[in-house]
């Protein structure tokens, strides 16, 4: 189960899972992203009330650092400690700008 | 021991997860481990989901059991496709920048990564892989 959130103001979208990012809900936020790509300059993913990712959702955050790479800014916010740990054994806490309290 | 029997496919991974948790949750596995378990069932079920079966579907076979001293889940997957030992698979590089990095390959580092122990065997046209982790608090 996964809910998406969004707010967009302008350049600036904000993302808000809630519940799992995994293999059979990763492909809706997938499609909300490619839904807001255009103009966006910056993307920020409010994760509070993220449960997990898996790698599917992994693969997402990834594609999306990729175009932001190109066009602005990405940054991943409020991760629970699971989803820490996630990213540091993946590696995806160098790839990604995880900004902590 | 719990065990449940599914047709392999990536919509049931929901139910598999929830199996899954319904038997942590009676045996007070502290959540931050629980989700870990969770993400390790979603990578192992859609890899058989996904890959198994190539020409056609089947079943998929997820077994359940809480050892003590220490407080043990082991969980255990079981599926009649193709011979596939994960164990095997090349490790990704997470060194790598994001342009860098290749897509695939995540999932099973993720599970060695984050369960106890991990272990193959193919026996009787049967791919048995099982997982563990020390679920104390």
């Amino acid at each position: 189960m996964l809910k998406i959130g969004t707010e967009r103001n302008d350049g600036k979208l904000t993302v808000t899972p809630e519940g799992r990012l995994d293999t059979t809900t990763s492909p809706e936020l997938e499609a909300v992203l490619k839904d807001n790509y255009e103009g966006l300059q910056e993307l920020v993913f409010d994760m509070a009330a993220l449960e997990y990712i898996s790698s599917a959702g992994l693969r997402v955050l990834l594609a999306a650092q990729r175009v932001m790479n190109k066009q602005g800014t990405m940054v991943v916010r409020n991760i629970n400690e699971a989803i820490e740990e996630i990213f540091e054994v993946t590696g995806f806490s160098e790839i990604l700008t995880v900004e902590k309290e | 021991m719990k065990e449940i029997t599914m047709e392999a496919v990536v919509a049931n991974i929901e139910k598999m997860t929830a199996f899954v948790d319904e038997v942590l949750e009676e045996a007070g596995c502290p959540l931050k481990k629980q989700l870990q378990i969770d993400v390790a069932v979603d990578e192992i079920f859609s890899n058989i989901s996904k890959y198994a079966y190539p020409e056609g579907t089947g079943t998929a076979t997820l077994q359940v059991e809480i050892t003590e001293d220490p407080r043990t889940a082991e969980v255990t997957f079981i599926d009649s496709g193709i011979p596939f030992d994960p164990m095997k698979e090349m490790e990704p590089d997470v060194t790598l920048s994001a342009e860098e990095r290749k897509i695939g390959g995540l999932g099973i580092y993720l599970v060695k990564k984050t369960m106890d122990g991990m272990s193959y065997e193919y026996v009787d046209g049967k791919n048995i892989l099982r997982i563990c982790k020390n679920i104390d608090e």
